[in-house]
């Protein structure tokens, strides 16, 4: 199987301080990836590499060559709100829009000039039982969004990001906020998404990481210091550092 | 363990005696403002009510008393804060768009920022002066409703920045980060997102400041707004007064008939006023309502 993402030497520094130091990862297709590291390590500056929600910070600037599907997103012709099109992201802190909960999966769908309502209907449902929430809300489409719990805002947030057909999914520490129930239902749907997206998960969380993925990546102080089947990597781990924290002797 | 002492220490005695001294001296101070609004209230219902009634609202200007009314007034205020709201909303508020999202941190938009915060405490009448020359003299616009109303803009320009700025200050980071996620442009984060979220804010400045330029006096006195006027102004071309105006012009009247005309004007002028803050006070409570981060 062809890689996915392909990550080759990224560097990045936020003014004078190197946040990501020289990393390298491939990243199958329809594969769950985690990311573990005490705070600061670099995961979310990583995660925002694909997507180049990097873009935005000022005084960030990023090097190295990072493809997606064999092509380099950092290219100078390469559109950018295309491509956060094509990669997904949810945040740790749920963020629906402050619009009904129709809106907030409709809104991607017509900020890429999609007019058609019925087509925008379709995948407003589609997406909503893709993301385990059409049951709950189908009822009370035109209500507000922030009258949802937590979990259900998540939820929805993901349902936001699968309706305009990413192929990656980026999820920073997307269940740290929540209960242990929702935390359950975003680890099931993870699970089911797999088949049809290549997914990035940060987490604090061991056992998530163990539960969810595939594979799993060892951030520590911006450098990847492990990177191994999770299996292997939580059982069998190479490097001490990756043992100590693992084991909770740290971060 | 707690120890419960049945007396107080004499330091803790003291403090609490504070709170007490405060709390009475605070109560006094809030009463003599409504006391002394209340005055007024009195004051000016007591000598004007009697004088409000369709004839006045219907009259211009007149020699005797009686017969004179705020109709001519009433439409140039009218006037004058409807063109004064189109000249200063779509550049205020694109202005604090630009501020706020757009201009990054240099030099120059702090330079910027710092003079539309002196802007906004420079005294009304110098802004009188700069109509007086640019609009009537250079542009030669002479006293008309336009010339009123572009210097009143220019006025309540710098409150709509500063407040717009504030509204859209407090839409949270997360929100557009959401937006741009999803593919959408700055533009379309601003419009679709930053724009409706901060609205109940932004429509808060907007009326405060149109309740300030609808009671300004002296910069229209200045630019040569008049006194004593027959017709209902009907063109932005036309001359013009404005509440505010008239009912300084009664009150240095020496007849005492004209007092109770200056204290209806003001009666109307309030109630103005008081519309447009409770607007205000509505749309804050319902965009507080609403939108709960
Ligand atoms: N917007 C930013 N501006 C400046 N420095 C940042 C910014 N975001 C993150 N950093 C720095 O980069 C390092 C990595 O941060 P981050 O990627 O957020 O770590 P993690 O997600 O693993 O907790 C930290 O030292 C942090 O201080
Ligand atoms: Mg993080």
């Amino acid at each position: 199987m062809s890689q996915k993402i392909e990550v080759k030497n990224a560097n990045v520094y936020y003014g004078m301080e190197h946040a990501l130091i020289n990393v390298s990862m491939n990243i199958k297709a329809n594969t769950v990836t985690a990311l573990i590291g005490p705070s600061g390590c670099g995961k979310s500056t990583f995660l925002r590499l694909f997507n180049r929600m990097n873009d935005l910070i000022e005084n960030c600037r990023v090097e190295g060559q990072i493809l997606v599907d064999g092509q380099d997103i950092y290219n100078p012709k390469v559109n950018v709100n295309e491509l956060r099109k094509s990669i997904g992201m949810v945040f740790q802190k749920p963020n629906p829009f402050p619009k009904s909960i129709y809106e907030n999966v409709a809104y991607g769908l017509k900020v890429n000039g999609i007019k058609d309502k019925r087509l925008i209907e379709e995948k407003v449902e589609q997406s909503l039982k893709q993301a385990a929430l059409w049951d709950e809300v189908k009822d009370k489409l035109k209500k507000s969004a922030l009258a949802l719990s937590g979990g259900q805002q998540q939820r929805l947030c993901i349902a936001r990001a699968l309706a305009v057909s990413p192929s990656v999914l980026l999820m920073d520490e997307p269940a740290s906020a929540l209960d242990p129930i929702s935390t359950m239902k975003i680890e099931e749907l993870i699970f089911n998404l797999k088949s049809s997206y290549t997914i990035l998960i940060v987490t604090h969380n061991m056992q998530q990481a163990t539960r969810t993925s595939d594979k799993t990546a060892f951030f520590y102080m911006g450098e990847l210091v492990e990177y191994d089947d999770t299996r292997t990597l939580f059982t069998n781990p190479k490097f001490e550092r990756t043992q100590n924290y693992i084991t909770g002797r740290f971060g | 363990m707690i120890t419960l002492k049945n007396r107080p220490s004499d330091k803790t005695r003291f403090y609490q005696w504070q709170d007490k001294v405060f709390k009475y001296f605070a109560l006094c101070c809030t009463l003599i403002g409504l006391f002394v609004l209340a005055l007024l209230l009195y004051n000016i219902l007591s000598v004007g009510l009697h004088r409000l009634d369709w004839n006045f609202l219907n009259s211009t200007s007149s020699q005797r008393a009686s017969n004179a009314g705020i109709k001519s007034a009433m439409v140039g205020t009218v006037y004058i804060a409807l063109y004064t709201s189109l000249f200063a909303l779509p550049i205020g508020i694109s202005a604090a768009i630009y501020l706020e999202e757009y201009a990054g941190k240099n030099k120059f938009t702090n330079f910027l920022e710092v003079n539309i915060a002196n802007l906004a405490g420079v005294p009304s009448v110098i802004y009188g002066l700069l109509g007086l020359e640019v609009f009537s003299r250079i542009m030669m616009l002479k006293n008309s409703i336009l010339t009123g109303s572009l210097t009143l803009a220019l006025l309540i320009l710098p409150i709509i920045i500063v407040s717009t700025r504030e509204a859209l200050k407090s839409v949270p980071y997360s929100l557009r980060e959401a937006s741009y996620a999803l593919g959408a442009s700055k533009w379309q984060t601003i419009w679709h997102q930053v724009l409706p979220a901060s609205s109940g804010g932004i429509f808060t400045g907007i009326i405060l400041a149109l309740s300030r330029a609808i009671g300004e006096t002296a910069p229209l006195i200045v630019i040569g707004a008049v006194v004593f006027i027959k017709t209902v102004p009907n063109s932005i071309m036309d001359k013009f007064t404005v509440l505010p105006i008239q009912i300084f012009h009664w009150i240095s009247q020496p007849q005492k008939a004209f007092a109770a005309n200056a204290a209806a004007g003001i009666i109307v002028l309030l109630l103005i006023t008081f519309l447009l803050n409770g607007i205000a006070v509505y749309l804050r409570y319902r965009w507080q309502k609403k939108i709960k981060w």
